[in-house]
């Protein structure tokens, strides 16, 4: 027996996704009626018809080749999702500049083409062509230093 | 004559120096991320458009529409010398344009392209400018029954002229409304599958998830296999077409702009499909079907005109009936929203100048992009040497400063980090985040839709089969659905797409 394990894990999700919309919807909030449908109405409608066609392609995947995933690049999966985190984590504190530094220098580690000397360029680079762009040329309201920078002199 | 003294308002509107300009710069950004591979109008546009906030409302939109076309002019460019799609749309020009270019016919390509595109831009600026005031007429008759099942139709519709599995795009669909519902109930004010978070009470923010499912996971595709482009034509000499070239190229012209012309308003057509559904009919009806693949100029003059066609009339329902046909319409009705528009039949009988003033700046955007493209060629092709590596700190970068000068919100930040593993993970598995992004925007219309509906009718479900326009609207989507699944129809589906692999 042959089963096709995108669909397969897909169908799944979406079965596991239908179940836990549909149980918030029912334990939190009010269902309604058909007249005055409350907040909880249509998410349970939603939930199961997630549920059902999660079923369905769960199924059909038992009938169809299976597929290679292929490969997966765990080292850019890693630095591009870690820079807007870290981005986040920062912006208050340090302000656009560094933060952006920050960012610019991790998400650079993405590609395996990349060393540490290529990915300081791209830092300065593209920090400087931001706040010259965004901040200068367009007032993004966004401080450019924030209060953690005071410990340098900068910001206030 | 309505239609000229329309379009007078909206030249008027479209040549105030300010929006010449910002014309300029939409379709010189589109044309920029249609030559790069890996960058598409949906992430740019989705980045692009917080910062459109401070701008004038009628600026905005023509820039960002402005990119949207430009990327399909952009796109061709790559196709033709590179062999690689610039955009999606492209993929099929790849097929006989590449071979022209190895044949030194990479000049005449080019200007095939561009005189095709521009051909079909102009025809569907007219199109637009004549569909726009009956389609108005009609939607603002439409109440809440007649508004859901136009809405469910479009969804229905979007799923089957994608491509991929139905069921999951289907799927999709129903995860994206779901997740559109996240935040405040409008009518209680009960906080929704919030988990919680006080941040989502506003509901998941709109830009956050486009840039993740979009931008980052499109960049996660291109670190799969990271390879350099190889640039196959260095130099473009001889750019004018011979006069059989041109006898070739008019009647692919004339139907790609058609055909395309037609699938751009149908919800999730769109520019990627007319350009396939272009090509498979030229080959079809070519005398000389074995040319196709070697360098045939009427694989390239057809599906050119087509995505261009197809990428300008999507814009028909989003203006018309406030309703998005793609991703990027969604994004364009974000865009009215961030400037305090509700888009809808409303805004061509109270905002005349911006209405059709975003009609009239396509045609000189046209024109404006048959002059970048044509003769600075050599310039696009040098871009092509910048190496990927240093596009995917730069994307991260405009996307962080982009989502967080929306709402000055730290948490859209995570967002923007989940939404991109999620729109990978999805990839993996074989479903498309078009559907997904367009539930996610239909979702909070379609629920207002439906409980508006039952009060109207005191709770009888009913009230969707008895009113004819509702009921007429509804029939086509069960047709829709059933044609779809039809087992001769799956097959020709997957032959249109066939191309691309």
């Amino acid at each position: 027996m042959t089963i096709n394990r995108k669909d397969a894990t897909a169908g799944a999700l979406f079965i596991v996704l239908g179940i836990g919309f549909g149980l918030n919807a029912w334990l939190t909030l009010d269902l309604g009626t058909n007249l005055r449908m409350g907040p909880g109405y249509f998410p349970m409608l939603l939930s199961g018809a997630l549920i059902l066609l999660g079923v369905v392609v769960l199924f059909h995947a038992l009938s169809i080749e299976d597929e290679e995933w292929g490969h997966i690049p765990w080292r850019g999966l890693f630095f591009i999702l870690l820079g807007p985190v870290v981005f986040g984590l920062t912006l208050e504190g340090l302000g656009l500049v560094a933060a952006l530094a920050i960012l610019s220098f991790i998400t650079s580690f993405a590609s395996i083409r990349v060393g540490p000397v290529l990915a300081i360029a791209l830092t300065i680079g593209l920090t400087t062509f931001c706040v010259a762009v965004f901040s200068w040329g367009l007032g993004a309201p966004i401080r450019l230093f924030g209060p953690w920078m005071q410990v340098v002199g900068l910001g206030n | 004559m309505d239609l000229i003294h329309n379009l007078e308002i909206g030249l008027g509107t479209a040549l105030q120096p300010a929006n010449l300009l910002y014309c300029f710069i939409g379709t010189l950004l589109g044309t920029l991320i249609g030559v790069l591979p890996g960058l598409g109008p949906t992430a740019t546009i989705a980045m692009l458009l917080p910062i459109t906030y401070n701008l004038e409302p009628v600026s905005s939109l023509i820039m960002l529409a402005g990119i949207y076309y430009g990327a399909q002019y952009g796109g061709s460019t790559t196709a033709i010398l590179v062999n690689l799609p610039g955009e999606s749309s492209s993929a099929v020009t790849t097929i006989d344009g590449y071979q022209m270019a190895r044949q030194g016919r990479a000049g005449p390509a080019l200007t095939t392209a561009a005189i095709g595109s521009f051909f079909a831009g102009t025809v569907a600026t007219f199109l637009i400018a004549a569909a726009a005031p009956p389609l108005t007429a009609v939607a603002l008759k439409f109440g809440s029954p007649e508004y859901f099942s136009l809405m469910v139709l479009a969804l229905i519709t979007s799923v089957a002229l994608a491509h991929g599995s139905i069921l999951k795009a289907l799927a999709m669909i129903v995860l994206g409304l779901l997740l559109g519902l996240v935040g405040t109930d409008i009518y209680t004010g009960t906080p929704r599958m919030t988990l919680g978070f006080l941040e989502l009470a506003d509901g998941i923010n709109f830009v956050a998830v486009a840039v993740g499912v979009f931008g980052i996971a499109e960049i996660l595709r291109n670190l799969e296999n990271e390879r350099e482009r190889e640039v196959g034509v260095k130099t473009v000499t001889g750019m004018m077409p011979t006069r059989d070239d041109f006898k070739a190229m008019s009647g692919p012209i004339v139907r790609g702009t058609l055909l395309g012309s037609a699938l751009g308003i149908l919800p999730g057509g769109g520019s990627v499909l007319a350009s396939f559904a272009a090509y498979t009919v030229e080959k079809k009806i070519s005398k000389t079907p074995e040319r196709f693949g070697k360098g045939a100029i009427e694989g390239v003059a057809g599906p050119e005109s087509a995505n261009n066609a197809a990428a300008q009339t999507s814009f028909i329902p989003m203006l018309t009936l406030g309703i998005p046909a793609n991703p990027v319409m969604a994004l364009m009705i974000g865009a009215f929203i961030i400037q305090g528009i509700v888009p809808g039949p409303n805004v061509a009988v109270e905002r005349p100048q911006l209405f059709w003033g975003i009609i009239a700046s396509m045609w000189v955007g046209n024109l404006m992009l048959v002059v970048l493209n044509l003769p600075l060629v050599g310039l696009w092709v040098r871009l092509l040497r910048v190496p990927y590596y240093v596009m995917f700190p730069a994307i991260m970068a405009f996307s962080a400063i982009g989502v967080y000068s929306i709402n000055s919100n730290i948490f859209d930040m995570y967002s923007v980090a989940l939404f991109g593993l999620v729109g990978y993970l999805f990839f993996k598995l074989g479903c498309e985040p078009a559907p997904l992004l367009l539930g996610f925007v239909l979702g909070p219309m379609l629920e207002e839709h439906l409980r508006r509906a039952m009060i109207i009718s005191r709770g009888d479900p009913m009230i969707f089969l008895n009113r004819p326009i509702s009921l007429g609207l509804l029939i086509m989507a069960a047709i829709a659905l059933v044609v779809v699944f039809l087992p001769t129809v799956a097959k020709k589906r997957e032959q249109v797409f066939v191309e691309e692999d």
